[in-house]
């Protein structure tokens, strides 16, 4: 069943085309990795994708419904979370606090302004169940400004995955953090969707052992366009594709 | 107790203490002051109190959604002409008086915090600033509805829980209405400190911090950001009210930009990042200014140069001198 679908996206930054023609589809049970080299469009396919940019032309949409007439706050009730390239944390909230903005907004009850939140167990129940998928269970009362930069990449991915999304794109995750942080983001990231029931993953990477470590299909881009779509093994076979997006046979 | 506190070092822990004993000796200190102090200060300090409620409110805009207003005293201003309309057409039930300067502030504080919340930063502090200027103006200039620049008289009102008719002014504003404001400004706290102990609060930490994530997250910024203009409006006029009391006079002066800046600055004194910052940062202003004023007409430059101090040195506010803890820090 398809759950996001682009068909003949264009956009457009002045009179440079970031994004030329895109047109996909997104299935239940895929781990999709977006790679190209630096500039190819991956990161504004992404914006595009989760509606915090429109699209020029073209459509996109999520369960049926057009991605660019909601809001992000309409395509997490509908099941869609995100993170981002940068570390996009909130600085002087704790672990336990920024997992249970998600949690709270999961579970409907961001307009109970007179309820407390200390007392609220379903919220906190929640919050320490993603906290120990993503290993912060030691770590719930620190503020996220002061983890490392792979805790703090983890926990933005951990608190879109507070949300209980059907999809989540993930924007570079392991950017910026080191080599054996990279695996251990990517472990907890593929154990957490499965605990999670996470339908699908879109995640654009340039680390090519995670991209055919851990992908079911791998989408490159070019140029704005897609040069190829397909398993990590026919990826692979392609020669011109490796060459052109990895820079290596 | 968190973990965070649990494994702080003991002397950290003792800080900790003391800075919780802090708004109680405070409160307790502000009950006690009609017995340790003449009329003149406890008056004040019943006005310090009507500006501390305001401040409360204020707070949820500036230390817990990130926006400052420049136009906050508008609410003030609602608050003292509601007093001065109700006790004019003799209606003379603080409650009755309360109750419609929050029904005011909301009927004003949606629509103009519907406009003035799509701005964020100094955009949303200018916007704030023209609509208090705007009801300045009409204040001013439509005498026979306003009373023009001389405004309007408040006659004293009147609690359901005393009967106040055999008590001169001095003796009602500083006995039982003082101790009946003491106890307003209390429950009002304890009103604020359940909202930002919600989840409500916390997700207006949230966009103060971060507002796409938040929306990201499933946080309705926009609507999360006019809940609090409107109960900062209602705690604005509420203060209002109160301030406006021992006065007995409404005038457009409660609604001028310097007003709006006395409230960031009492803010700034006693810091927004702790629970008891609004109400020192009151108390302390209130009493320096009226202690400037009697020594020198030039109590601005006095005031302009504290002001730099505690923006340099103590950019968090006196508060923040004894507690370093954000109070809503779990």
């Amino acid at each position: 069943m398809t759950l996001l679908q682009a068909i003949d996206v264009k956009r457009f930054y002045g009179v440079f085309c970031a994004l030329d023609g895109v047109s996909l589809s997104i299935g239940e049970g895929e781990h999709v990795s977006i790679i190209g080299p630096n500039g190819a469009g991956k990161t504004t396919l992404v914006n595009v994708l989760t509606g915090l940019i429109p699209p020029s032309t073209g459509s996109v949409s999520f369960k049926g419904h057009d991605v660019g007439r909601m809001g992000p706050l309409r395509l997490s009730r509908l099941g869609m979370a995100r993170s981002f390239q940068l570390v996009n944390i909130f600085p002087l909230l704790n672990v336990r606090e920024t997992i249970a903005v998600a949690a709270i907004s999961n579970l409907g009850q961001g307009g109970r302004i007179f309820a407390s939140l200390r007392a609220n167990k379903s919220v906190w129940e929640n919050v320490e169940r993603v906290a120990h998928l993503f290993g912060f269970t030691a770590k719930l009362e620190q503020p996220a400004k002061s983890l490392s930069q792979g805790d703090k990449k983890l926990l933005d991915v951990a608190s879109a995955f507070a949300l209980k999304p059907e999809i989540i794109l993930l924007d570079e995750p392991t950017s910026g953090v080191s080599t054996a942080e990279k695996a251990k983001i990517m472990q907890v990231l593929v154990e957490a969707a499965k605990h999670t029931g996470i339908k699908a993953i879109i995640q654009v990477e340039h680390d090519m052992d995670i991209v055919f470590g851990y992908s079911s299909r791998i989408i490159a881009v070019h140029n704005g366009r897609i040069l190829a779509d397909g398993t990590p093994e026919a990826i692979r076979a392609q020669a011109d594709v490796m060459t052109t997006v990895v820079g290596r046979l | 107790m968190s973990l965070a506190e649990t494994t702080a070092a003991p002397a950290t822990r003792n800080m900790a203490k003391f800075a919780y004993a802090v708004p109680v000796i405070g409160f307790a200190l502000i009950a006690v002051f009609p017995y340790i102090a003449g009329p003149h200060y406890t008056i004040l300090m019943f006005s310090a109190m009507g500006f501390a409620i305001a401040l409360f409110g204020l707070n949820l805009l500036f230390g817990f959604t990130g926006l400052l207003p420049f136009g906050h005293a508008m609410f003030l201003a609602i608050g003292a002409y509601t007093a001065a309309y109700l006790t004019a057409a003799k209606y003379m039930s603080l409650e009755l008086i309360l109750l419609t300067a929050a029904a005011a502030a909301i009927v004003i504080a949606i629509p103009v915090g519907l406009l003035c919340i799509r701005y964020i930063k100094i955009y949303f502090g200018m916007l704030t600033l023209a609509f208090s200027m705007l009801l300045y103006s009409f204040l001013f200039k439509f005498y026979k509805i306003t009373g023009g620049d001389e405004g309007l008289r408040i006659k004293m009102p009147t609690p359901s829980l005393f009967d106040l008719s055999k008590h001169d002014t001095i003796t009602i504003l500083t006995g039982p209405l003082y101790y009946y404001v003491f106890g307003l400004m209390l429950v009002l706290a304890l009103i604020m400190w359940r909202i930002v102990d919600s989840p409500f609060g916390l997700g207006l930490r949230a966009i103060r911090e971060n507002e796409q994530k938040a929306k990201y997250l499933g946080v309705n910024v926009q609507r999360y950001r006019l809940v609090a203009f409107v109960v900062a409006g209602v705690y604005g006029a509420l203060g209002g009210v109160i301030v406006a009391i021992p006065v007995g006079l409404a005038d457009p002066s409660l609604a001028y930009w310097v007003q709006s800046g006395n409230l960031v600055f009492m803010l700034l004194l006693g810091g927004y990042t702790n629970f008891f910052g609004p109400v020192l940062g009151a108390v302390l202003f209130i009493f320096f200014q009226d202690q400037l004023m009697s020594y020198t007409e030039y109590w601005r430059l006095t005031f302009g140069v504290l002001l730099a101090v505690i923006v340099i040195f103590f950019p968090n506010g006196l508060m923040a001198v004894i507690d370093r803890r954000r109070w809503w820090s779990t």
